[in-house]
């Protein structure tokens, strides 16, 4: 086991530097950093003196080591559209994102999860197959169309939600806004929750569905219903807690779409978070924004992936027994 | 299935081929392939096979059938714009789905923005496929390093979403090129992105079944006589492994097209000029609110119905090749 975790830390490392690697070349050599800084009319010698002082003449590797010692150290440098501190753009835009994904995802959880279980224990009623229907579009129609379509109906003609914005946000300290603990707040998040959280919800229900009805065909559930068990304990004590495992480890792993999909989102809903900041960087070239967001994703990503590896092997004695993993 | 045995199938041939002592023409195999026959049992099948073909084929003739050229602009007047449909009270018959804030026929644009949709949907995938199944092909024949560094490479984009992927190669594209050429490459940017987020499945796909090729005995005896590996993958192993290519592929160009959208919709794929069915729903988003809603919305359903019906044709194909399910 120890051994495992070993492993998968090493790669995990090896793929953050990986990414590190990407990031700095994109940081350093894409565009001239001290164009970027500096007015049109600043002298030559002033430019060059700019730039001794940036470390940029040093040798590549340094400057590469550097650029890592900074980033553990959360200093991305500075925005070339806002001229202010990276890090602190992108502190002050982290909450709405968290509050819309946290949100989302556990939406998705509360309404897919029972939604899968419905349909796999009654495969064949209509309900079942309505929920499947909704469920093909769901995966078919892009975010941003659910998005404009919740907006057109909801919005545009029944007035009940609003389209945009976050509405009043609360300041709780440590620099976090909440919009959760104002009713305009929790209006504004309902709709980019339902479009956040549409993708996710159809996939566990597939993924549930498909989990209950592999397990209901299994040799100890027909024993336990020979036995005599009530019905609820069978699916809800037996079934459902086996099909929960690769449900959470999914939904874990997912994680990582949600924080893609939320750039969508939050464009359309105008959703003051760090994806909408980062769609914008990538419109404007603000390379040292664009370097930081992939550090920290693929920082966030890494870790998540290494969590639920080992949440599975530990939860899975199967794996652990098996030796290796492929 | 239908399962023809031989004296049938003699019986079936066609008294022309039954007197020449040959077996059922082409035509009666291909009538009574089981493929074919799960194809036509379908009516969902049909009804997206049906409903894809048209709209391929009115994106491909859209210069001719298209009733405006939208893009002409001596043809446009100003005072043509914010027609409603034809259906409604104030349209006008010109204009069977009304116009936008420049005067542009909506159907038209409709249709020219399919074809880019289309047009970047299948370069994408074909770019993918190409690179996916040659890497699969490597990985899989030559095995030792190669296969490593090639999977590893597989796993560490997994991780990352799609769009993201996409995202950040136009982002460093726009930084690098520079504002001015950047728009002459810009397809060329658009197609490599989205083929570059999907070519690990095809990789894989291929992969597996090279090693399970590899060991027969066909390849063993290629060779025997001296073939170079090359010729050995491409003429021999090549053919053996591209059916579940096909199936992927078409699953994939539901989600290139939707990509191709979605990075359009958000500012970063086509230019305004050519625009992609995305910006269409961009631009229209504009004028949701001022109750124009049919600049959004038609591009939007026709986004939707593409997307539905490729994606239904994937899932038909991918059971009816799936061997397990015979």
């Amino acid at each position: 086991m120890l051994a495992f975790a070993i492993r998968r830390l090493v790669q995990a490392i090896g793929v953050m530097l990986v990414v590190a690697l990407i990031s700095f070349v994109m940081f350093r050599f894409v565009g001239d950093p001290v164009n970027q800084l500096v007015g049109v009319d600043t002298s030559p010698e002033d430019r060059a003196a700019l730039r001794e002082a940036l470390g940029l003449n040093d040798p590549v590797l340094l400057q590469f080591g550097r650029f890592i010692l900074r980033a553990a150290q959360l200093d991305f440098g500075i925005s070339y559209q806002f001229k202010q501190p990276v890090a602190a753009l992108i502190a002050s835009r982290l909450p709405a994102t968290l509050e819309l994904s946290l949100v989302s995802a556990v939406l998705a959880l509360a309404v897919g999860v029972p939604m899968g279980v419905f349909t796999g224990l009654y495969p064949r009623s209509w309900v079942s197959r309505a929920f499947l229907a909704v469920s093909l579009v769901g995966v078919s129609l892009p975010t941003f169309l659910i998005g404009i379509l919740l907006i057109f109906l909801v919005s545009v003609n029944l007035g009940w939600l609003p389209s945009f914005g976050r509405g009043t946000v609360v300041d709780i300290g440590f620099g976090w806004t909440t919009g959760l603990l104002t009713a305009s707040g929790l209006q504004s998040l309902i709709l980019p929750a339902i479009t956040l959280g549409l993708f996710q919800m159809t996939l566990i229900m597939r993924l549930v569905r498909g989990e209950m009805l592999e397990v209901l065909r299994t040799d100890y559930i027909k024993f336990a219903r020979a036995r005599g068990l009530s019905r609820r304990a069978i699916n809800f004590g037996h079934a459902l807690r086996n099909t929960l495992v690769p449900v959470i480890t999914i939904t874990g792993l997912q994680l990582g779409s949600i924080i893609a999909f939320a750039i969508i989102t939050e464009t359309v809903f105008q959703w003051p978070g760090m994806g909408l900041m980062f769609l914008q960087a990538v419109q404007s070239v603000d390379i040292p924004i664009m370097a930081a967001y992939l550090l920290l994703i693929a920082f966030l990503f890494v870790t998540i992936n290494f969590i639920v590896d080992l949440l599975y092997v530990a939860v899975d004695p199967r794996i652990r027994l098996g030796g290796a993993r492929g | 299935m239908p399962y023809v045995t031989g004296e049938e199938a003699r019986a079936a041939t066609a008294p022309s081929d039954a007197a020449a002592g040959r077996g059922p023409g082409l035509l009666a195999r291909l009538r009574d392939n089981d493929v074919w026959f799960s194809f036509t049992r379908s009516p969902i099948t049909l009804v997206s096979a049906i409903v894809t073909l048209v709209l391929v084929l009115s994106a491909l003739f859209a210069p001719l059938i298209a009733p405006h050229d939208p893009f002409d602009p001596a043809t446009l007047s100003i005072m043509d714009s914010f027609y409603p449909p034809a259906w409604t009270g104030e349209g006008d018959p010109r204009f069977l789905l009304g116009t936008d804030d420049q005067g542009r026929d909506i159907l038209s644009t409709i249709l020219h923005g399919m074809r880019i949709s289309l047009a970047v949907g299948f370069a994408s995938v074909l770019f993918a496929m190409v690179l996916g199944v040659t890497l699969g092909l490597l990985a899989g024949y030559l095995g030792g390093v190669v296969d490593s560094v090639i999977m590893r490479v597989a796993d560490v984009q997994l991780t990352f979403p799609a769009i993201l992927i996409a995202l950040l190669i136009d982002g460093v594209a726009r930084g690098v090129a520079g504002p001015n050429s950047y728009q002459d490459i810009v397809f060329g940017v658009l197609v490599l992105s989205i083929g570059l987020s999907f070519w690990v499945q095809y990789a894989r796909t291929v992969r597996g079944s090279v090693l399970v090729e590899k060991n027969k005995e066909y390849v063993l005896a290629a060779r025997l006589i001296g073939l170079r590996p090359w010729t050995i993958m491409v003429k021999h192993v090549l053919p053996n492994v591209l059916g579940p290519v096909l199936v992927i592929a078409t699953i994939n160009l539901a989600l290139a097209i939707i990509t191709e959208a979605t990075l359009s919709f958000l500012g970063v794929g086509v230019p305004p000029t050519q625009p992609s069915l995305g910006t269409l729903i961009r631009i229209g988003n504009d004028f949701l609110f001022s109750g124009e809603w049919w600049i959004t919305i038609f591009p939007g359903i026709t986004l939707a119905v593409l997307a539905l019906a490729v994606n239904l044709l994937g899932d038909w194909l991918r059971d009816a090749l799936n061997p397990k399910l015979r």
